[in-house]
This record gives C-alpha cells, structure tokens and sequence, in this order.
C-alpha cells in the first residue's frame, strides 16, 4: 500500500441527517445542519485552501486562507466557521478570494524559513501545499523586517522535535492538546506578531504537563512539531494498517515506512476504537521491536544452570514435543500445560489452546488475563450472562454521570480517558472511587463531584451501600426491573438490611456517609449513568463480588441496553478480551462455554477428531501447587513473563525450578526465561498477521508491518509442536484460523479476515443476527435473557493490617510504563519512569522519618525489597502506593498468595506491609 | 503461610462468600462452584484434607465434599 492519507474534511461532522441542500461551485450537496461551507465544499468534491482548521478539530477561523463568497452576502466570511443555510449559493474560486488568499500566504511565508527542499516535511507540509494551492508566485516582503527564523528549537522531548522558527501560529496544536488530549499543556503565548506556541510558562516540553501523546505533531501543518524518527530517516513511503499491542483500548495505527524500514506509527482516524487519537506507547514507543536485546534464534539446554545453545527450529521443536511426551508417559497426560497470553493474537491463543485440548489430551491452559480481569469474565457472565463490557468507547459520549472505580484511565488507558475527559468537560458528572487521589480527581476543566477514598479491599462495602441507598430511597427503575430482571425481591431484601447503609459501613470503608449517599443520588438519578473499572475492582479477594454488586447497582437503575451506560472493564493488555474469547480458561471452551457441557464438547470433538475432557484442567496458581507437589511437570508459556507478574514470585520460582520442562516464548529473555529448558523465539506486533479484540469487543486486524524476525509466525510454531506430538495442525494462513472460530463459536460466526477488512473492525456477537456486530450489548433483553440481582454479601479479606505490617501496599500502573515493562523498558519511555516508586503520605513518612526520594525497605509476610519514597498525600495514611514495571524493585516479591474467591484472580490490591528506611 | 493447604484456604474462602445464605443452599452453591471450576487434583486434595479429618475446614466445605463425592 501507498502513503494513506485520510480525507480532511476541515471540520468536524455535525450529528443529524444530511437535510440541508447547498451548492459549491455549482455542485449539489446536501449536508446536516450545522455543518460548515468548508466540509459541505470537501463532500462536494471542492478542497477549500486552509491552514489552521482540520477536521478533528472546531473551527478557529484565524487563518483567512479559506475565504469564500456566498451569493446573497457581503464580503468573504470564512468558510470554515460559517455554517450552511439552506438554498445557500458559495463560489470558493473568485478573483476576489484568491487575492487575498494570496496575500495571506506571503505573510505566512515571508516569516517562513524557505528551505523546502532540505526541511523534514517536504511532500508533507500544508504550508508548502497551500502555497501550491492558492498559485503564490512571489513574496514582496523580504526577511530584512522582524521575524521569527532565529528561534530556538526544543528537542527536549524523546520522540519529537519543536521549531519554533516553522511555526505559523496556527494554534492546531494548542487546539490539539486540548480538545483531543484534554492535558491543555500547550498555549499561544503574546499577540499578534509576537504570537508564539510555548509548552507551560516558558518551560520545555519534557518538562512542562505534556504527556507525548503526539496529538500536537499529528495536528501541526508544518514541519514545527515532527517526529524525531522523520528527522533521522526521511518521509515515509507507504503505510500498513494495524493495531496497538500495549493496551485493551486497541488503538488502530497506519504503521509509515520507508522501504521496509518503519519510521512512524500514526493513529488512524478511521480507527474505531481510537478515532485518530493515540498515546506515548502506541505512537513512540515500538522501539523495542527491533530493539538488539531480541533473541531470534530458538535455544535449548539439558538444565537450567547450563548455558544456552542455539539449535535450529527442528531441533527445539522435536525437543519441545519429545520431552512433553516423555513428561506424559512417566506422570500420566494431566501433568503438562500451558500458559497463554493476552498479548498474543486471537489466532495464537486459539492454538495454544487448540494444542493444550487436542494434542496435550487435557485442559490445562490458562492465561494471564487470570492476573487481571477473570472476575470480569465470572460476574458479568452470572449477571447479565455474557463475559464482556456493555458498550462501546463512543458511548461514554451520551453518558450524564461517569462513575470511575479501581482505575486510572488517564494513566493506564489514556486514549479511552480523552474521549471520557471530553464529555466531563462538556458537563458530564464525575464518581471516583478508589484509595488513591488519581488524576482525573482534578484535571483541566474537571473536577470530580465525589472521590470516595475507601480504604483497599472495602469494594464490596461500598457497592452494596451504593445499592442499598437506591434501594430504600425508592430511587430504583421500577419499569427495568421489573420487565428486564429477575431475582430483585430477594436481593433488594438483603440491600435494604441497615448493615449495608453508608452509616453503618463508614468505620469500615472510611468513606464519609453523607458523602457516599450523595454519591449514590447522583448515579441512580442521572438520565444516563456509566460505570468503568479496572483492576481496582477485580485484584481483590472479593474481584467477582464486586463486578456482580456494580452489575447489581447498573440494573437496579436501569443503566444498561443503550448508549451512554453499562458496566465496563477497562482492560489491561491488548488482548485480555480475544484471549478469554478464545477459550484460555481451563473450564471453557471458545465463546465461554464450560467444558462439561456435552452438546459443546461434541462440537469440537468432531472438528478436531479427539476427546475433550469434561474436567476443568489446572488453574496457573493451581499449576504451580501440583508443580512443587511434583505432579505438574511439563509447561508451555506462551508470550508472558510469570516470574515477574504473579504474585508471591518465591512460589512461582520454587514451582518454575521443580518443573522438568519450562519451555518460554518471547521476545526476550525474561525472567521466566532464567527457569526454562527451551526457549522459542517470537515475533513483535509488527511481525504479525492476525486479530486483537479489544475492552469494547473489538475485533481489529493486525496485520505483519514486517516478516517475522525468527524465521517463524507463533501460531505456526505452536501447530509444529502440536504436529510433531502427534496431532496434526497446520494452516497457510492466520485467516483459517479465525475460520475455524467463526465455525465453532456462536458470538464470531460472521467474523473473517474479508469483513474485517471491509469494515475496518467488528465488535461481537457478530453473526445473523447482528452481520454488522453489536456496539452495545443486552439492548432489548441480556445475553442471559432476564439480567440476574445476585446477592453480594461483603466479606473482609484476609489480609489485614497488623502491629508488624501496619500499613496496606496497593499497586497500580503508569502511562509511560506497560505492565512488567519488558516492552517499554527497552524504549525512550524510560525518560519518564526510570525505577519503581513508592508512594507514601506525609505523615507515615514521618513517623518514620522517611523524607522524599529516601531509599526505603518494603516488606510484606513473604517477602521484601527496596525502593526509593516519594512523599505524596494522593494516598490517605495508612494506604502506599507502588508500580510494578520494573524487575529489580520486583514489587511482586511482596504481594501474598491470596486471590479472588471465585477465580483465583491475585490479590494484588491489598497486602500488608512495612516501609522502613533501608540500611 | 503454607501452599500445602491452599485447597484449605480457598474452599474455606468459597464458602466464607456464600455465608449468608441458608446453610444447605451455602453446601450446594460451594459444591456447586468446587464441581464447575475446580480441576480433578485440586479436588482430590480437598478430599483428602476432609478424609484427614477436616481440620481447619469449614464445615460448610466438608458438607459440600460429602455431596459432590456422592
Ligand atoms: S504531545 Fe500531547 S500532551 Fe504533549 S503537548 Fe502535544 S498534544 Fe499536548
Ligand atoms: S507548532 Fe504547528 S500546529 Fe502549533 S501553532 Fe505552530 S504551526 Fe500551528
Ligand atoms: S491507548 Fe493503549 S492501545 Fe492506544 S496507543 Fe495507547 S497503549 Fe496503544
Ligand atoms: S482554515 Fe478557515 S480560517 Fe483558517
């Protein structure tokens, strides 16, 4: 594919049907109301010269370039900011108009560096187009007058570069960083002349509020803002449509190169899920793909004290499939598995559990979406009877009241934030509700109505008195429940009890009654409340309690079945959605069917001609047990680094050491990578062909920006294995196998490569009910027919606060960062977060004479580790505060083995802990 | 803290959640849970725990073994 430049039709679209009629230049066109000359000219097929309006922005109307006459009326009004009237007559090319326009651009350009030729945007500049466009042949003032060339840049950013001597002052990027990215870091300082772009009061870049979403470059007509890597290695020459591997948002990007060279990721207006926007990660940071730390070559040793030896393909592959089945014959079939991952296409976790079910004979493959959002799977599924988020981004656009609980989107899921700090700014209410003082407490423009600071693993607490003020203040939606619902009496009976009411839960949730009631009178009363969650809500000891008593709240109000609603995970890694979809739990099959469930099982038996089991198969922590009890022995993981994501890493080691067989697929060599016997190279997203489903049911094609490095695509690798144990499986293409899902799974019948290509995306269920997928979910009725109360009763976890671990460590994310940072660390987002930080309230610092930037001890019951404090009241007292990106704070050597009652999901929210100075 | 007993800890754990329901609805949704998610050697480790005399089980837990066992 060429350059893909979308359409710019200079202003935004106006909602409403296309009703009133106009004519350009003599053509026909009938547009919505609202809409501007300049897009009405732009569908009529007519490009209006413009400089400061580009349609992912409002009008600004300071440019003068897209001057127009319109019959009937005096002068020339800019088109970009003057609306269509009905019958209205323009001409956009009079000799009137295109001198001024010209004189426009010799002002432009007389202030204008003329190095074209030399300068990075050449081919991509709008100055240099619109001079082409409005015919500028001479420039009568020269640059003996005052002018700007002699400005200094800021290269102070890693990714991109700032020219002040290129800037016209056209403010997009101002408008950019507002309107899109919601950080306003940006403004035009002084007047007229002297009008300069400045990042903060004087400050660079990297040093003012701005967080590198790239939204200023992607909006800057000129070559003042561009990426560092256009600079190095030139305009790019063709693009390939893909998407983001970091984050469940699943932000579509055209991938820009030269040659086979990749010089840029550019978010892609069409994209559904992100509609032009990005953040530092998907825009910047894909460094590491080629990054030299990458090992491309398979490697095998007979221990893990050996030292590695290259082999080839066959090799490690006969030696993957002859151990597993040495494995197998000496401890019976049940005594290897396989850990899939999130961050793998749908494709690639369908085989692994393809090779797990069929060619392992058992069903011991789990993902590591365990460690994340396997309470979302379970409590959505007994409430509403489906394992997903209701809606789509674009609904949080009709949402009145936006309750926030256990995340932190503007840090782990910054583009879904834009859009959510977008409405908040048009008016939109604000619940928060999490330990921490997160960002979108208070931000430009936005200030939330209520934080409810509960203290950690106080969930369930808080919910339930939610619910019980709706209940017993006749605040619930009578007609919904009553038509849509069952099982209401019995829990609204629980509800209402005085236990669960604000006053009666404050010493326990430390959240302020009154304020919690008038938390809930502003979410039940709303014509339209929304409700997102991280993993805030599910890493506790009660994660599938809490997603059904959001559900519970989400029904008693009416709050599902249309836009601006519903109960949705934001989820963490790209692929958290496609790998539960695709059957990685050990009890379900693709599409979240249980594996005792005959008619399913005999669907699967005949296409893949062997029995299935009916028996759940091992859980990872579950794996980890047998393994120390030495009847688990033989593990596959796929793509995910558990020596560094689980919980309780003593016992993941001791588990990892006692195996015979640990065979890693990555990128690097991970941690987990120390305890393996094999190790399969893999293929970054740029090298792979296949799909991500993303938080909102997504489906997005991903498609090989570049051949895979190591020779092999993974679900290649994982057939070879299947096959060479036995079973064959193999396909020439990753579009069979999303054939073969859509033949067994009811939600993706009508899913496949063609559609997706032809509709860009497609959220499921798509199939004959829904050819086109389903935006919002449960809309006349729920998956499960009546959408069910289930009562969640709070129970307190086991991990509690105790004269030696006195203070309760919580963990969370941040948005230079991703997970265990094996990507990001090996970018320039270390710029932004070197090391791990613990975050502690002034006065716990204090007690214990702790002062900002201190290297301090941080010991749990299992284990302990070192890193620097940093003095902070976002956290209350008694609550700290860390990340977990980097493996020598290794924050999980302190968290416990406790987990979600129901799915075994980590405890990661909640352990007891001690901070001292270290010594 | 032990991992011997993590079967202890979270069918102690499953029943702990389903504490206010009457006690022969608490057996059957523990029995319930433990028959659909838990895999056959975690369960014949709960087993033995229970034929090992229980110690530190719930009592809901141990009901809930007799009747998925039967
Ligand atoms: S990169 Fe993003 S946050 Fe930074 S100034 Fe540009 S638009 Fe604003
Ligand atoms: S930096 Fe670019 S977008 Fe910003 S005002 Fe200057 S020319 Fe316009
Ligand atoms: S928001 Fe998520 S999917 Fe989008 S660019 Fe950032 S990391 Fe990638
Ligand atoms: S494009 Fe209309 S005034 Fe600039």
């Amino acid at each position: 594919m060429s350059l893909l430049k979308e359409p710019d039709y200079g202003t935004p679209p106006k909602p409403g049907p296309a009703v009133v009629d106009v004519e350009i230049d003599g053509l026909p066109v009938t547009v919505a109301e609202g809409t501007s000359v300049m897009r009405a000219a732009a569908l009529a097929g007519v490009d209006i010269p413009k400089l400061c309006a580009t349609d992912r922005l409002d009008a600004f109307g300071s440019c003068r370039l897209c001057v127009v006459e319109i019959d009937g009326r005096r002068g020339t009004p800019a088109s970009c900011t003057t609306p269509v009237a009905p019958g209205m007559s323009v001409r956009t090319q009079t000799p009137k108009v295109a001198k001024l326009r010209q004189g426009v651009m010799e002002l432009y350009i007389s202030d204008h560096p003329l190095d074209c030729l030399t300068c990075s945007a050449n081919g991509d500049c709008e100055l240099q187009d619109m001079a082409g466009a409005v015919g500028l042949r001479q420039v009568r003032y020269g640059y003996q007058g005052q002018n700007h060339l002699d400005a200094t840049a800021d290269r102070s950013n890693p990714y991109f570069d700032f020219e002040p001597s290129k800037c016209i002052a056209c403010s997009r990027c101002v408008r950019a960083c507002g309107e899109i990215q919601g950080t306003f870091a940006l403004t035009i300082e002084g007047r007229g002349f002297d009008s300069k772009v400045s990042a903060g009061a004087g400050e660079s870049f990297m040093d003012s509020e701005c967080v590198s979403c790239g939204a200023c470059v992607q909006a800057c007509p000129t070559a003042t803002l561009q990426e560092k890597t256009v600079l190095q290695l030139g305009m790019p020459t063709r693009s390939v449509v893909t998407t983001c591997a970091y984050c469940g948002v699943g932000c579509s990007f055209k991938a820009e190169l030269r040659g086979t060279e990749l010089v840029r990721m550019v978010p892609h207006k069409d994209g559904g899920a992100n509609e032009g926007h990005s953040c530092v990660k998907g825009r910047f940071a894909f460094g590491y793909a080629t990054h030299p730390d990458r090992r491309l070559k398979p490697m095998v040793r007979e221990r893990i004290t050996d030292e590695w030896r290259e082999v080839s393909w066959e090799e490690a592959i006969g030696t993957v499939a002859r151990r597993m089945r040495e494995i197998q014959a000496a401890h019976g079939p049940d005594a290897i598995g396989a850990i899939s991952s999130s961050r793998c296409t749908n494709e690639e976790v369908f085989v692994v559990q393809k090779m797990v079910r069929a060619a392992f004979g058992n069903n011991n493959v789990d993902t590591c979406a365990r460690v994340c959002h396997s309470p979302t799977g379970y409590g959505l599924k007994q409430t509403f009877g489906e394992s997903a988020g209701t809606q789509d981004f674009r609904s949080v656009a009709a949402a009145d009241v936006i309750v926030v609980i256990g995340a932190n989107p503007t840090d782990g899921h910054p583009v879904f934030a834009s859009r959510m700090k977008k409405r908040l700014r048009e008016g939109a209410r604000l619940i928060v509700i999490d330990p921490r003082r997160i960002d979108l407490v208070r931000s430009p423009h936005i200030e939330a109505a209520h934080h409810l600071q509960l203290r950690p693993g106080t969930n369930v607490a808080v919910v339930n008195a939610l619910a019980h003020v709706a209940v017993t203040e006749g605040l619930v939606d009578k007609g919904f429940v009553a038509d849509r619902c069952e099982g209401f009496a019995e829990w609204a009976a629980f509800i209402a009890r005085p236990e669960h009411s604000p006053e009666a839960v404050e010493g326990i949730t430390g959240v302020p009654a009154d304020e919690l009631r008038a938390a809930a009178r502003l979410y039940a009363g709303a014509p339209n409340g929304a409700i997102y969650y991280g993993l805030g809500v599910t890493e506790h000891s009660q994660g599938s309690t809490m997603v059904m008593g959001m559900a519970n709240l989400a029904m008693a109000c009416g709050n599902l079945g249309r836009d601006g609603v519903g109960v949705n995970p934001l989820r963490g890694q790209n692929n958290v959605q496609g790998s539960c979809d695709m059957g990685s739990f050990p009890h379900e099959l693709p599409g979240y069917r249980h594996v005792s469930d005959d008619a399913v099982r005999t669907v699967f038996e005949k296409l893949w001609d062997r029995p299935i089991l009916a028996d759940p198969g091992l859980r990872i922590p579950n794996m980890f047990d047998a393994a120390v009890a030495g009847s688990f022995r033989g593990l596959f993981v796929h793509g995910e680094d558990i020596a560094q994501s689980d919980p309780n890493l003593q016992h993941v080691t001791a588990a990892l050491t006692a195996m015979d067989l640990v065979v890693v697929q990555d990128l690097f060599l991970n941690e987990t990578a120390k305890f393996a016997h094999v190790f399969l190279p893999g293929a970054s997203f740029l090298e792979k062909d296949g799909t991500f489903t993303n938080a909102e049911r997504r489906i997005n094609r991903v498609r090989a920006v570049m051949k895979p490095k190591s020779g092999k695509h993974e679900w290649q690798i994982v057939c070879e294995i299947a096959t060479a144990m036995g079973y064959p499986m193999s396909y020439t293409h990753p579009s069979e196998i999303m054939d073969e899902i859509a033949s067994v799974t009811p939600t993706f019948t009508g899913v496949s490569f063609e559609l997706l290509d032809k509709l860009g995306s497609v959220q499921w269920p798509c199939n004959p009910q829904a050819p086109e997928g389903t935006p919002v979910m449960h809309v006349d009725e729920f998956t499960r027919g009546k959408g069910k109360f289930v009562v969640t009763a709070y129970v307190p976890t086991d991990e509690r606060s105790t004269r030696k671990f006195p203070l309760i460590l919580t963990t969370g994310r941040i948005l230079s960062q991703y997970n265990v940072g094996a990507q990001t660390r090996r970018t320039e987002n270390v710029a932004w977060h070197r090391e791990d930080i613990l975050e502690l309230h002034p006065h716990d610092a204090e007690v214990r004479g702790i002062t900002d930037g201190d290297t301090v001890r941080l010991a749990s019951r299992v284990g302990q580790t070192t890193l620097r404090a940093h003095i902070s009241d976002r956290m209350p007292t008694g609550v700290v505060y860390t990340t977990f990106h980097h493996p020598v704070t290794g924050a999980n050597v302190v968290t416990t083995e406790n987990s979600d009652w129901a799915t075994n999901c980590p405890e990661y929210k909640v352990t007891a802990v001690q901070v001292g100075l270290a010594i | 803290m032990s991992h011997v007993i993590s079967e202890q800890r979270m069918a102690n754990q499953i029943a702990a959640n389903q504490r206010h329901l009457p006690e022969a609805d608490a057996v059957a949704a523990v029995a319930g849970h433990i028959d659909r998610f838990w895999n056959s050697f975690l369960r014949s480790r709960l087993y033995a725990l229970v034929d090992a005399g229980a110690a530190g089980l719930d009592p809901v837990v141990v009901k809930a073994v007799e009747r998925i066992r039967t």
